[in-house]
């Protein structure tokens, strides 16, 4: 057991956080919350310093660190501009997917251009009615010469009006492989396909995200994603991904506004002193410390366990849920002390507070994580 | 004990319910997201003696009771909290300090057009030093011959900028004339006097078009017999009146969490969960039945606390039983709600967007969580 960080750890931390200090600009950011507008200036200067898709080999341009390292810069961004730090984590979804199940062309076709600032990939895995479980794909794929039709509509997919390729989870539906899943790695220019962006959302504001209607499109064989046998594994590595994620985001979003409700209550005066003396908003305060740090060390056990390839995904979907829940909670209550300035959107808190309760979604979205969780974990019954 | 509401109070929750579902319901998104104050809505509330539910015939009301008005007040917040917000600073605020406190001269003048609804009334105690600590004000009224001149500026002040805003009573230090102590009046000042200006709105996470500025006076003059009530007892007048809109804020967090669950409900029921599968799924369904619980616990108690006030009993632990429970409930219950949804309640097409954003105000305004807790502990302890 070594709870301590390496000395390269260490730096990749400091300089995630002079970065965000330095290129967060505050004025391109409240512009891009406001039209919700992905950042694309910040992005690019992440990718030019190699902080997206940092677990890809060096070979395809990136920096071959683990999801422990990437969970470091992601939280850190975070706790600098939740909006920001939401919208350059999500930015290189799907990467490990294509590093496990995509052949050498498909690597250095796509990679490269995660980490060089060329392209975000999308994730369309989720669909409507889902609350009752991930396991059924709707969106079908249907071998048709040399190639697959593909039917269906996915939801809330991530980046979608960002030029990368998306990563479609389908249901095979003949074949000896019928009833399981696959994932195709197709380009958007397609014919039948129809995306429609969507419009003011609670938080989040700054990742582009919509539907995506797949109408008889027919995609080559060389889209699909390893042999047609991986379905159930490959949702899981995507479920393992976007759970370290949430986990690293949420905390470094609770982290983040506890940082200004600390310093909040360091200069707020009422009743003749600060209103951090009071045992009352102390007791807040420290309350929220150590969520934090549970979240935080949930999440780093989480990532720890994937970078060992134990395939362990239980911890990562315990992480997920105690960072959305931390975040929610620490960011409410540091909204909670700015008291009437909370509200107003120039104090920044409450963005904060949106974007919070916007990690519930990564992963799989409410319930039906839980769900999925217990599965994992305890077992059907 | 008796719980059942009479005729009356029936009649009102009837005629608000109907109103907010068939007047309000299909504007409120709309209201939220151009941030425009809804004049034609509140106009119709006045027509309907909204504003005059608890206040006499003789000053045009509707010599109903206070069960009655936080009943009406929870009825429209169950549609959108914003009109039950307006009608609460109107009614608790500035038309109950009037009714109270005012000569007849300034309730025949101020009171009357505030309880027909014709007028909006707003109450300035807050300062942008003065939060909770509400008497620390600076804001200063000084008498100069038969004018008071006051100077200093407030913060947060809700009814203000309005077209028909036609006063706001400010809460001023001042020195008494016998000992030259210093103490705290409440002044009427009309929206038309020299030296008043309504400065900014504020950009906020919710509540978009509720009517919020700070407010300047810069040797603003007004008339001597503006003064509303004693000299020296406007803190506690103004204490007073804080109290009615406390038990008033447990009837809009109440209904903004009904809001909440209605969503929930209608959500959960079209999605196909038959009485059968409450064996196959019941996380969701519990939370319901939680939820259905916490709200009329909400409910009972902004009742009690009014029932209370109608008796003319003491009722000063339950108005803030009521302001505390039902505020902090509403806040879990709109997140508890928005996971239900999830993913889809994020978009702002879906009510409980709006209805996530606006609850956590309802924990800060009309005095926070923590000065609940401290009136309530002080009743307690001392």
């Amino acid at each position: 057991m070594n709870f301590s960080m390496s000395k390269e750890q260490v730096d990749i931390l400091d300089a995630a956080a002079s970065f965000a200090k330095g290129e967060f600009d505050p004025d391109l950011i409240e512009e891009c919350e406001r039209k919700c507008k992905f950042p694309v200036e910040i992005w690019k200067k992440a990718c030019e310093l190699g902080y997206i898709g940092m677990c890809i080999p060096e070979k395809y341009g990136g920096q071959e660190l683990g999801l422990l390292e990437s969970s470091l810069v992601f939280e850190t961004f975070c706790r600098q501009d939740s909006g920001t730090g939401l919208a350059l984590a999500l930015s290189d979804l799907g990467s490990e997917i294509i590093l496990r199940y995509g052949n050498e062309e498909q690597k250095k076709k796509y990679l490269p251009s995660i980490c060089g600032g060329k392209g975000v990939i999308s994730l369309a895995y989720l669909e409507k009615g889902q609350e009752n479980g991930m396991g059924f794909f709707e969106t079908t794929a249907t071998k048709k010469g040399d190639g697959y039709v593909i039917n269906g509509t996915k939801i809330f997919v991530s980046n979608i009006t960002q030029s990368g390729p998306v990563i479609v989870l389908c249901r095979l539906t003949e074949g000896s492989r019928a009833g399981e899943n696959a994932a195709f790695l197709i380009k958007k220019d397609l014919k039948g396909l129809a995306s429609s962006l969507f419009g003011d959302r609670v938080g989040m504001r700054m990742v582009p995200v919509g539907n995506l209607a797949f109408m008889d499109v027919l995609v080559p064989d060389e889209c699909l994603l390893g042999d047609g046998r991986d379905g159930q594994s490959q949702l899981n590595i995507l479920l393992n991904e976007m759970n370290v994620k949430a986990a690293a985001t949420g905390t470094g979003i609770a982290q983040g506004a506890f940082d200004m409700a600390l310093a909040y209550a360091r200069r707020r005066e009422q009743f003749g002193r600060k209103i951090g003396s009071f045992e009352a908003i102390r007791g807040k305060l420290t309350d929220m410390l150590i969520r934090i740090e549970l979240s935080r060390l949930m999440t780093y056990k989480a990532a720890w366990d994937l970078d060992g390839n134990s395939g362990n995904s239980v911890p990562a979907a315990m992480a997920k849920k105690v960072a959305a829940e931390t975040a929610m909670e620490v960011a409410r209550d540091s909204l909670h002390i700015f008291g009437g300035y909370g509200y107003i959107v120039d104090y920044r808190i409450e963005r904060f507070y949106r974007d919070a309760s916007m990690i519930d979604i990564i992963g799989l979205p409410g319930h039906s994580h839980e769900s999925f969780f217990a599965d994992q974990a305890i077992g059907k019954m | 004990m008796d719980f059942s509401l009479n005729r009356n109070q029936k009649a009102i929750k009837e005629m608000s319910r109907r109103f907010a579902r068939d007047v309000i319901a299909p504007v409120a998104e709309e209201f939220e997201r151009t941030g425009k104050h809804p004049y034609d809505i509140l106009s119709q509330m006045g027509d309907l003696g909204m504003m005059g539910i608890p206040f006499p015939k003789t000053y045009g009301g509707g010599g109903g009771d206070w069960v009655s008005f936080n009943l009406c007040v929870e009825e429209l917040s169950r549609v959108d909290m914003l009109p039950g917000v307006i009608l609460d600073v109107t009614v608790t605020g500035a038309a109950q300090e009037l009714f109270l406190y005012g000569t007849e001269e300034q309730k025949q003048r101020w009171l009357i057009p505030i309880v027909r609804g014709k007028t909006l009334g707003a109450i300035g105690l807050t300062e942008p030093d003065a939060g909770s600590d509400a008497s620390s004000i600076r804001t200063s009224a000084v008498l100069d011959g038969d004018e008071w001149i006051i100077n200093g500026s407030k913060q947060f002040i809700t009814n203000t900028g309005l077209k028909n805003n036609s006063i706001v009573i400010v809460a001023a230090k001042t020195r008494r004339k016998s000992d030259g102590k210093e103490t705290i009046c409440t002044i009427i000042v009309p929206t038309d006097s020299p030296g008043y200006k309504v400065g900014q709105k504020y950009e906020k996470l919710g509540m978009r078009a509720s009517s919020t500025h700070e407010l300047f006076f810069d040797d603003c003059r007004v008339p001597r017999d503006c003064l509303l009530g004693e000299i020296e007892k406007g803190f506690s007048q103004r204490l007073s009146s804080l109290q009615a809109g406390r038990i008033a804020m447990g009837a809009i967090a109440t209904g903004l969490a009904q809001a909440c669950f209605d969503q929930a409900i209608s959500f959960v029921k079209k999605n196909g969960k038959s009485q059968t599968s409450l064996f196959d799924s019941q996380t969701i369904p519990f939370n319901l039945a939680d939820i259905a619980m916490r709200i009329e616990l909400s409910r009972n108690m902004y009742l009690k606390a009014a029932w209370l006030k109608d008796q003319g009993e003491n009722h000063t632990l339950e108005a803030h039983f009521a302001k505390l429970y039902a505020t902090e409930t509403a806040t879990k219950i709109a997140a508890e709600v928005l996971k239900i949804f999830s993913p889809h309640g994020y978009l702002e097409q879906y009510p409980i967007a709006r209805f996530f954003r606006q609850a956590k105000l309802n924990e800060i305004v009309e005095g926070t969580s923590e000065m609940q807790r401290l009136i309530i502990a002080r009743e307690l302890l001392f």
